[in-house]
């Protein structure tokens, strides 16, 4: 799966997967003029500042108004441009659902809407500004394609290929440095989960950085003979249905595993594509139906149970369903 | 200088497209009666005087722009628009039926000459915001109008946008107001004070003119005094009676959201076709 050498090591790279947002912005600005950059106040922490020092004309500072941006997006994009909207998933879609909804999406205008600081991870700010509700209202929605990749080349990458699509985009990443284990030539597709280790015991799909927690357990679960699967399922709608139901026939029981709520998240979603087409006993990693709160990352995703420990119990647990 | 003549034939369009509206909601059984009738005088106006524009080739990318804001009065744009030319008139009795692209409100691009979808109030705004400022980044000429609700003005993203605007001082764009009184619950001023209108959207950096909304020669008249005022937005109050032609619907806030049955229908026609 051409992932990084280092991947188990101390020496790990570690970079928060908005630099990839932030990068491919630049990226792609010098590559299409078309492409514009909405922003509400937060052009450093989205990392859409260095698009703005490069392309100034084609930035667009809105303003703590995040409904009036999502609109400008949809017009924009009416009228030919590649509009990335950048501000917290909190506040998009969390401030603009209804916009997002019938500007952007109802007229399948390709608008990339994006979300930083997803997940628990996002720490001392406190559940106000955790965002863990974005993936059940953006699935929720036709014509919108949705993407939480797993680190910063994975971000970059989907970026990247999200400008391409015709449509409307959501891609959610996170605040905190996260190891960057996957390199320039690890496969990336829009709607096809990659299967970055395999096993035959179970299988744990996970999508955004949780997805390396999900390596590091399969690498230690080698010693107790338990093999695992792990997917990288980083787009969670349309989700790639074909991966998952061969896996879990394959393994025949899965894990998902996310920060984001258990409720209507990517898990959700797996669900739903395993209850129709083929159950196997399933377990969900992710924020159990609670707000944040303020706290270091790590504490806080120990405390509501998002870590390598929490993945192990859960696979311990639906083993013993098989 | 517009002439007589001409300001007559204008006259009478609006007012078959007055009549159009009535059988349009008739037929669909559910609408919005007020605000469509009251703003047949500047959407006629617009279509066939202001905007530059072709309904055979509806979207030449060197076109005027018109986006609808108030997405629930579309019984009058696409009465404009059918007679116009962008699509039969007979398509007009389908509206809000099975498979008919005359939606309920407006469907991006489901008809010829439609630039947005609307409904929820407010978002033609922000679409039509973006839309300036592309043509800024792109230095195109066309122009771009946004009709308003004054019901819209209870919205946060309409402040939002106003004050956008007015920040990337956008004067290609011109946004006319359905100055009615009215909206779903009662009058304007009872249901949430919007006033001093005028003064909101100067001191948001706006040009703004009134005009009496049932004078096509105004209406034309502040259009193009908008098209010529430099590094503003213009905002056009167009002071209208909601239900304007049949009488025993003017300024009743009731007619915002109902439609005539057959016998108020017939009677609406009758006092429509003596105007």
């Amino acid at each position: 799966m051409n992932l990084s050498p280092r991947i188990f090591k101390k020496n790990i790279d570690m970079v928060p997967t908005r630099n990839g947002y932030g990068d491919a912005l630049v990226e792609l600005g010098r590559k299409n003029p078309n492409v514009v950059v909405l922003c509400a106040d937060l052009s450093d922490s989205t990392r859409s500042s260095g698009f703005q020092k490069e392309f100034p004309e084609r930035f667009i500072e809105c303003g703590i108004a995040e409904q009036n941006m999502m609109g400008m997006a949809a017009g924009l994009a009416s009228e030919g441009k590649i509009p990335f909207v950048s501000t917290y998933s909190v506040f998009c879609p969390g401030r603009n659902w209804d916009q997002l909804r019938v500007s952007a999406c109802y007229s399948n205008l390709p608008v990339k809407l994006t979300g930083a600081h997803a997940g628990v991870s996002v720490g001392p700010d406190g559940a106000t500004h955790q965002g863990l509700e974005d993936i059940a209202i953006t699935r929720c929605i036709p014509n919108l394609t949705v993407l939480a990749p797993c680190d910063y080349e994975e971000t970059r990458k989907a970026t990247v290929e999200a400008a391409k699509l015709p449509g409307p985009v959501y891609l959610r990443f996170a605040r905190e440095k996260t190891p960057v284990f996957t390199t320039s030539r690890t496969p990336f597709k829009i709607g096809r989960a990659e299967v970055l280790r395999e096993g035959k015991d179970v299988s744990v799909v996970a999508c955004g950085p949780l997805v390396y927690e999900a390596l590091l357990v399969a690498e230690k679960l080698k010693k107790e003979q338990i093999k695992v699967e792990v997917i990288d399922s980083h787009t969670i709608k349309p989700l790639d249905k074909k991966t998952i139901l061969k896996s879990a026939k394959k393994t025949g029981a899965i894990i998902t595993v996310e920060e984001h709520q258990i409720m209507g998240g990517m898990g959700s979603a797996v669900a739903e594509v395993l209850a129709r087409n083929y159950p196997v006993p399933m377990e969900f990693v992710g924020m159990p139906d609670s707000f944040g709160e303020s706290g270091a990352p790590e504490e806080l995703l120990k405390k509501y149970g998002m870590t390598s420990a929490r993945i192990i119990k859960a696979i311990k647990k639906v083993l013993k369903r098989k | 200088m517009l002439s007589d003549k001409k300001l007559k034939s204008l006259g009478r369009t609006a007012n078959t497209v007055r009549q159009d509206i009535i059988k349009m909601l008739l037929a669909a059984g559910s609408g919005h009666s007020a605000g469509s009738l009251g703003m047949a005088d500047v959407f006629t106006a617009l279509y066939f005087n202001v905007l530059n524009i072709n309904p055979k080739k509806p979207w030449e990318p060197k076109r005027d722009r018109l986006y609808l804001s108030n997405g629930h009065i579309c019984p009058v744009l696409y009465a404009v628009l059918a007679r116009r030319g962008y699509f039969p008139v007979s398509k007009l009795k389908t509206l809000r039926k099975l498979g008919s692209p005359l939606q309920g409100h407006p469907h991006y691009k489901c008809l010829p000459g439609i630039e947005n979808t609307s409904g929820p109030i407010a978002q033609g705004q922000s679409i039509a915001i973006g839309a300036a400022l592309s043509a800024k980044m792109d230095n195109n000429k066309h122009q771009i109008y946004c009709l308003v609700g004054d019901g819209g003005q209870d919205e946060g993203q309409t402040w939002e946008a106003v004050l956008c605007a007015g920040k990337y001082k956008l004067d290609n764009l011109t946004f006319i107001m359905d100055r009615n009184n009215i909206q779903i619950d009662g009058y304007t001023e009872d249901v949430m004070p919007i006033e001093p209108l005028a003064d909101k959207y100067k001191a948001f950096g706006w040009h703004v003119i009134e005009v009496d909304g049932h004078n096509i020669r105004q209406i034309i008249d502040a259009c193009g005094q908008a098209e010529s005022i430099f590094e503003k937005p213009v905002m056009i109050i167009a002071h209208t009676i909601p239900g304007k032609g049949v009488d025993f619907m003017e300024w009743k806030y009731q007619w915002h959201g109902k439609v005539p049955n057959s016998k108020e229908a017939k009677e609406a026609l009758k006092q429509l076709r003596k105007l």
